[in-house]
């Protein structure tokens, strides 16, 4: 999820050293559009949808042979580039290997904004124009669910076997025979160092107990993806938020009702809390491991005792695209170990491929140890993928978490 | 004009003209009316038609066509503390908004000379940079540790100790991003106003407030309910101000339409809060140019 990657970020705010939610941005920028297709199209697609909802995803001829091209939508910054030149070297490898033209496009920044962008077409049964496409696990799932992604075939994709066994037999994607996964991180605690000292004497923090410490009140942030904020708040009651019902649910929402009312968080964010923490308004955030690395030494990040959200960005390739088995070129080799290895060095992301450690060793020994791209049995053990749900829950928890957040 | 110039065109007769100038006057206006069709008549009947749609049961956030005129109220019980703090801001921000820009415009119109055109780019010229980043920069302008801030603190005229992430900073904000749309039209009013009528009114002993008071004032009112209009309707929908400058607690409509509109894909109730918030605004404009008994300005 690009709300957890501050560099683009930082290119957008540029002097103001401040970083910009782009998920706001490419929202304020994209409503309009969004109106104007929900209007345009009277918003067709909800009365077609009931024609979809099967899981068999429809495939396009496809042209990988006679047309060596691949569109591919990811999210910004999320892969490794060449800061001098700028072009990106495992996909100008992969290009030369492959002879296939890769159109790499940073157009997914937000979940449910790219899914509005692309949704009337996919319920339509119209191709939209790219061939790979990356979601956070409950995006995909949803996408599963209505049938808009193809099943792989996976003899084109022999690297697959590398898929370490912490990312295998999801929910949604029992034998991942329709995504792979790109890269995963944390929703963990993060602050300013210096800052908390000051006001509670301390330069580290393990507990939500800080978090809410009232010598905070007022300088404390928390994410606006629910499944994050949320996975912690419940994992802090001391529920699985792998697996909690609606009443542990409601129980969290109180908790954070009662915060937000109180005036201990200050605000709901996407990433807007990195440059909130650099100014100083905010000392202590529920925030992304990626983020707060990316912010330095002067800043601390901890998964919380009770537990903090593991998320993984999957690769899928929508219905009707027209290059698939060029995708699942690109799929085999980016979990070639070496080639992952390189990606992830870069992003600091946790990558999902096995052999990537050791890989890591050759290109930055430091990065090898590292838990936040690495993490080990112990770290992953006090993490929670969030549990999967059904639209219907869907829709009922984002509405009650959008409600004890102001909308 | 057409009976005297002996062109073939005017041995014509008349009313043959006066039909073809007719046609000539619809064929102008048909780009315009033609963009009027598609780019507001077309989506707003479908904006409307989606506000009625209902729900398919049984499959959150799917819907289709129907009569569902419940959707209005459900959306106005769920959230007027949103449409009414939208109003509430908006007004706030446009009555600061004309006190500040009213002596500036006048101070342009009348005393500025030869500055008056760097003063009129100077007042535009913050447009030339994204809104967004605009509203940013208020972000560390407003910030904690800020100078403002700071100020006002040790002075404790600051409620909860901060500006940031308060209603304060959204009204200031709004204020701030609009306020050329304010100075603009006052200006436009204001220059048109001769002095010498200032003049005479003081040569009829008037004082300068009275002068103000029965002369400028009312001369230059086209300006003032052009000038409101215009700051209070894009405020009054505006999202981003709230968003970034505001806190949970300070969420306008804008907001909570755009949240629809995305996190739910609650299409109907998105549509329905926009057309209550385009009705609602439609009837303040109403009475409001009734009460200044502008109509024919605007």
């Amino acid at each position: 999820m690009s709300s957890k990657r501050p560099e683009a970020v930082a290119a957008i705010a540029g002097a103001m050293k401040s970083s910009v939610s782009r998920r706001r941005i490419l929202q304020a920028a994209g409503l309009g559009g969004v109106a104007m297709v929900a209007a345009a199209c009277g918003a067709s697609g909800a009365d077609d949808a009931e024609a979809t909802g099967s899981p068999s995803a429809a495939s396009a001829e496809d042209m990988s042979d006679t047309d060596k091209m691949l569109n591919w939508s990811n999210w910004p910054l999320y892969i490794d580039i060449d800061d001098e030149s700028g072009t990106r070297p495992s996909l100008e490898e992969f290009q030369k290997q492959s002879g296939v033209t890769v159109t790499y496009t940073e157009d997914v920044n937000d979940n449910n904004e790219f899914y509005a962008k692309v949704r009337t077409q996919l319920e339509q049964g119209q191709d939209i124009g790219r061939d790979l496409v990356v979601l956070t696990d409950w995006m995909a799932a949803l996408w599963l669910q209505n049938g808009f992604a193809q099943k792989l075939d996976k003899s084109l994709i022999p690297n697959s076997a590398n898929l370490l066994p912490a990312w295998q037999g999801v929910s949604f994607d029992p034998n991942r025979d329709y995504t792979l996964p790109w890269q995963s991180g944390f929703g963990a605690l993060g602050w300013n160092k210096a800052a908390l000292q000051e006001a509670i004497g301390t330069d580290t923090m393990s507990s939500l107990d800080q978090l809410f410490n009232p010598a905070l009140s007022g300088r404390v942030t928390v994410l606006s993806e629910m499944r994050d904020t949320m996975g912690i708040l419940i994992a802090y009651q001391g529920n699985d938020p792998s697996n909690f019902t609606d009443d542990q649910f409601s129980q969290a929402i109180e908790l954070l009702t009662q915060q937000v009312d109180s005036g201990q968080i200050r605000q709901v964010t996407g990433n807007d809390y990195a440059g909130a923490l650099e100014s100083g308004d905010v000392i202590a955030v529920i925030g992304w491991s990626g983020d707060m690395i990316q912010l330095g030494e002067d800043f601390g990040v901890a998964l919380p005792e009770t537990g903090g959200t593991l998320w993984t960005d999957n690769m899928l390739v929508p219905a009707l695209a027209q290059h698939k088995k060029n995708a699942e070129l690109v799929m085999n080799y980016y979990y070639d170990p070496a080639v992952a290895a390189e990606v992830a060095a870069y992003v600091q992301y946790i990558s999902p491929v096995a052999g990537a450690k050791e890989a890591m060793a050759a290109i930055d020994p430091a990065l090898v140890d590292n838990q936040w791209i690495f993490p080990n049995e112990e770290t992953l053990s006090n993490s929670y993928v969030f549990m999967t749900l059904t639209p219907e829950q869907q829709d009922q928890y984002e509405r009650s978490f959008q409600k004890a957040i102001g909308n | 004009m057409v009976a005297v110039v002996p062109t073939s065109a005017a041995a014509q007769p008349a009313s043959v003209m006066a039909q073809r100038r007719g046609r000539t006057g619809y064929l102008l206006l048909f780009p315009g009316m033609a963009w009027l069709a598609v780019f507001f008549a077309i989506p707003f009947v479908t904006l409307f038609l989606t506000s009625l749609q209902k729900p398919i049961p049984g499959k959150p956030g799917k819907y289709t066509s129907g009569l569902q005129f419940s959707n209005y109220a459900d959306a106005l019980v769920e959230y007027w503390p949103q449409f009414l703090r939208s109003f509430v801001y908006a007004g706030i921000a446009t009555l600061l908004a004309l006190v500040i820009a009213y002596p500036l415009a006048y101070f342009i119109a009348f005393r500025a000379g030869r500055w008056r055109g760097l003063m009129l780019v100077l007042v535009i010229a913050p447009s030339f940079a994204s809104f967004l980043l605009r509203t940013y920069a208020w972000k560390t302008i407003l910030a904690d540790e800020g100078v403002i801030t700071s100020t006002l603190n040790s002075l404790h005229l600051l409620p909860d100790g901060r500006i940031l992430n308060t209603g304060i900073a959204v009204v200031a904000g709004l204020t701030y991003n609009f306020l050329p749309f304010m100075i603009l039209p006052l200006y436009a009013a204001l220059e048109r106003v001769d002095p010498r009528l200032i003049e005479a009114a003081g040569d009829l002993y008037a004082s300068p407030q009275t002068a103000f008071r029965k002369v400028t004032w009312p001369l230059s009112m086209p300006g003032v309910v052009a000038g409101t209009l215009l700051t209070f309707i894009p405020a009054a929908g505006d999202y981003i101000n709230a968003e970034l400058l505001g806190s949970t607690k300070d969420r306008m409509i804008g907001n909570v339409i755009q949240t629809n509109f995305i996190e739910f894909r609650d299409y109907p109730t998105a549509s329905a809060l926009s057309i209550v918030l385009m009705a609602a605004i439609l009837v303040l404009v109403f009475t409001y140019i009734r009460r200044a008994g502008t109509e024919d300005l605007v």
